[in-house]
C-alpha cells in the first residue's frame, strides 16, 4: 500500500520509471526505521508480542496514510498500453499490465530463491530463521539480519505494490487486506519458501475468484481467511512445506 | 478474600458517584455514553480472563459481539406474521413471540427479546466450540492470525448478507423487557436505569471471573500460563481449560452485544471490524494483561473518552499507538508493571484484584 501510494504521488513529479524505483527505496528505509525503532533493541521479544507490535503498525501507518492522502482510491497509469488495450496471445487478450505483473513477480521470484541459495548473506538469513541461537554461535549478526530482512520484504511488497495497483487501484486501507492474503499464501506455502508461495498464491487467487460461482460476491474476500483457518487447522507446515522442518523452527 | 470485596464495593461506590456528579454538574447526557461503556467493559473484562489469565490471545473478540448483537437484532426484527409454518405457531403458544407496533404503526410478530438472547448466547458456544477446539492448538502468530481471521470472516459474512443488512445493518431493534419495569433501550427517560442496569451486569460479571480466578481453576489457569507443559505435566487438561475459558470470554463479548444492540436500538458492521477486537486487546494489555480491575479501570476511561469523541478522527490511531507502546515498554501490561509490583510489595500477597480504580 506504502509503495503504490508513494509512487503515485511522486509520478506527479517524475516519469513512472524514477517514481516507482524512488518507492520502493522510500518503503525499504521506512521498513528499515520501523525495525530498528520498534524491534530491534528488544531483548528476546515474543513472537506474540512482535505480532502485536506489528499490528499495531500497520493501523498507524494506515491512520497516518489516511491522513496525509485522504481516502480517494488512486491508481498508477498502465506500464504500457492503457486499461482498455489488449494483447493478443493465442486468441487471448490479456491485458499488458497483467503481464508486467506476471514478469515482476516471476523476477522478484528468481532474485529471492538465488538471494537465499546462493549469495552469503542469504544462507545466514536462512540459519537466523532456522535457529538463532545457533546462527549467532556461528558468528552472524542476527540483529542485522532481522532488519535486513524487514528492508527486503519492504522492497518487494512495494514493488508488488507499484505493480498491481494500475490494475486494482490503491487507497489508504488496502493493505490490510493485501497483508491477510499475504500471510495467507506464506502459510499455505509453508514459511520461508518462495517458490512455492508462487503456487500457493496462484492456488488461493483461483479458488477466489471461482468462489463466486457459489457464493455471494460479499464473501469473496471471507474466502482467503477460510483457507487460512482451514490450513492451520489442518496442516500449519502449509501444503508444499514438510511437518519436520516446521517443526524445527521456533514458534 | 476481604480485599476483593473491598474492590467490589470499591468500584460500585465510584459507578453511583460518576451517576451522582453527573446528576449535581447536570450533565446527565454522559450516561449514554457511560452505559455503552459498560458493555464494552464487559467484552474486555472476559477479554482480560482470556488475554491474561489463559494466556491466550484473540484478535476476534469484536465478531462474538457481532454474533450475539446480530442474532438478537435479527430475531427480534423479523416479521413472522405472514409465515404460517407450525414452528411458528408452536413457538407462538408457547409465548416466545410477542407482537408489537413498528414505528410506521404496522403490526409486527417476532421473537422475544428473551429468546433472542438465548439463541444469541447459544450460537456464540457453539462457534466458540467449534473454532477454539482447533484455533487454540495454534500458537504465537499463528494463534494471532486465526483469531484474527475469525473476526474478519463474521465482518464479511455480517457485511455482505442481504438479510443482516448488509452495510447499513439492522436498526429499530425493540427494547430488552427485564423484570420488575425494567427495560434495556436507549430512551433518554430510563437513562439513569439502564446506567445502573448496564454497571450490574459487568459488576455481576467482575464477581464471577474473581470468583473463577480464586478457585481451582483459576489456580490451574495461572499454572498453564506460567510453563503449559508443567501444567500439563501436574494432570491440568490445559486444552479443556483454555477452550472453556475461550468460550467463556466468547460469552461476555456476546451478551455485550446484545445488551447493547437493544440499548443503542440496532447495530451495524463496524461492530464488528478488525479495529474493535484490536482496540478490545490494546485496552486489556493498558489495563495490565492479568489485571481485571486494571482492564476494567482502563476501559472505563478509554472507552468513555473514544464514544464522546475526545480523539476525533485520531481514534484508531490512539488505540494503535498505545498497542505499540505498551507492547514495547511494559509487555506485562501497563498497571500491572508499575503500580502492582509495588503494591505488592507493600502488601507482600498477591491478590489479583486490589488495583482498584
Amino acid at each position: 500500500m506504502l509503495g503504490g501510494m508513494i509512487a503515485v504521488t511522486l509520478h506527479k513529479l517524475m516519469p513512472l520509471p524514477l517514481a516507482i524505483m524512488s518507492a520502493v527505496v522510500l518503503t525499504m528505509i521506512v521498513g528499515a526505521v520501523i525495525e530498528i525503532v520498534f524491534i530491534r533493541w528488544l531483548d528476546k521479544p515474543s513472537v506474540l508480542r512482535m505480532v502485536i507490535i506489528t499490528i499495531g503498525l500497520s493501523i498507524l501507518i494506515r491512520e497516518i496514510a489516511l491522513h496525509i492522502w485522504g481516502e480517494s482510491v488512486r491508481a498508477l497509469p498502465y506500464f504500457t498500453g492503457s486499461s482498455v488495450s489488449s494483447i493478443n496471445l493465442g486468441g487471448v487478450y490479456i491485458s499488458s499490465q497483467v503481464l508486467w505483473v506476471v514478469g515482476i513477480g516471476a523476477l522478484a521470484v528468481a532474485a529471492l530463491t538465488a538471494f537465499f541459495n546462493l549469495t552469503m548473506l542469504g544462507r545466514q538469513m536462512r540459519a537466523c530463521a532456522a535457529n538463532r541461537d545457533a546462527a549467532r554461535l556461528c558468528g552472524i549478526d542476527a540483529k542485522n539480519m532481522v532488519t535486513l530482512s524487514f528492508v527486503l520484504s519492504a522492497s518487494i511488497g512495494a514493488i508488488g505494490g507499484c505493480v498491481v495497483c494500475p490494475i486494482t487501484y490503491v487507497q489508504y486501507d488496502s493493505g490490510t487486506q493485501l497483508a491477510i492474503k499475504g500471510f495467507t499464501v506464506a502459510i499455505l506455502g509453508g514459511l520461508g519458501n518462495s517458490t512455492a508461495a508462487v503456487g500457493a498464491g496462484m492456488i488461493l487467487g483461483v479458488l477466489e475468484s471461482f468462489s463466486i460461482w457459489v457464493l455471494p460476491t460479499a464473501y469473496k474476500e471471507a474466502i482467503s481467511i477460510a483457507i487460512l483457518l482451514a490450513i492451520l487447522f489442518v496442516k500449519p507446515s502449509g501444503i508444499f512445506g514438510s511437518a519436520e522442518a516446521a517443526r524445527l523452527k521456533e514458534f | 478474600m476481604e480485599r476483593k470485596h473491598f474492590a467490589v464495593a470499591g468500584f460500585t461506590g465510584l459507578i453511583v458517584a460518576i451517576q451522582l456528579a453527573t446528576r449535581i454538574t447536570g450533565t446527565e447526557y454522559f450516561l449514554t455514553q457511560l452505559t455503552m461503556t459498560a458493555y464494552y467493559s464487559l467484552v474486555i473484562v472476559g477479554l482480560c480472563m482470556l488475554i491474561g489469565y489463559a494466556g491466550q490471545i484473540s484478535l476476534g473478540h469484536a465478531g462474538f459481539f457481532a454474533i450475539g448483537g446480530y442474532v438478537t437484532a435479527f430475531l427480534t426484527t423479523w416479521d413472522l406474521k405472514s409465515n404460517h409454518g407450525a414452528f411458528v405457531s408452536l413457538l407462538e403458544r408457547s409465548g416466545a413471540l410477542v407482537s408489537r407496533q413498528d414505528v410506521y404503526g404496522g403490526n409486527l410478530l417476532t421473537v422475544h427479546p428473551w429468546l433472542a438472547c438465548v439463541s444469541a448466547i447459544l450460537l456464540t458456544v457453539v462457534v466458540a466450540y467449534l473454532v477454539g477446539g482447533p484455533v487454540l492448538k495454534l500458537k504465537g502468530h499463528y494463534l494471532a492470525m486465526a483469531t484474527l481471521g475469525i473476526g474478519i470472516i463474521v465482518y464479511r459474512i455480517v457485511l455482505g448478507t442481504e438479510f443482516l443488512g448488509a452495510s447499513d445493518g439492522i436498526s429499530e431493534v425493540p427494547g430488552f423487557p427485564l423484570p420488575g419495569g425494567l427495560v434495556v433501550t436507549g430512551d433518554s427517560s430510563l437513562r439513569i436505569s439502564n446506567y445502573y442496569l448496564a454497571w450490574g451486569v459487568v459488576i455481576l460479571g467482575m464477581v464471577l471471573l474473581l470468583n473463577l480466578i480464586h478457585s481451582r481453576v483459576g489456580r490451574a489457569l495461572a499454572a498453564l500460563h506460567g510453563a503449559e507443559d508443567a501444567a500439563e505435566a501436574m494432570g491440568i487438561p490445559t486444552a479443556r481449560y483454555k477452550l472453556h475459558t475461550f468460550v467463556l470470554s466468547a460469552v461476555f463479548a456476546s451478551l455485550a452485544g446484545v445488551l447493547l444492540t437493544h440499548f443503542n436500538g440496532g447495530i451495524g458492521p463496524s461492530e464488528a471490524g478488525v479495529m474493535k477486537s484490536v482496540r478490545y486487546v490494546a485496552i486489556v494489555a493498558i489495563g495490565g494483561m492479568a489485571n481485571l480491575w486494571g482492564a476494567l479501570s482502563m476501559s472505563l476511561v478509554l472507552n468513555y473518552l473514544s464514544l464522546r469523541g475526545y480523539f476525533g478522527t485520531y481514534d484508531d490511531a490512539v488505540f494503535g499507538a498505545i498497542l505499540i507502546l505498551i507492547m514495547l515498554f511494559a509487555p506485562d501490561g501497563l498497571l500491572r508493571r508499575h503500580l502492582f509490583s509495588d503494591m505488592k510489595r507493600l502488601f507482600s500477597r498477591d491478590h489479583a484484584g486490589e488495583e482498584a480504580p
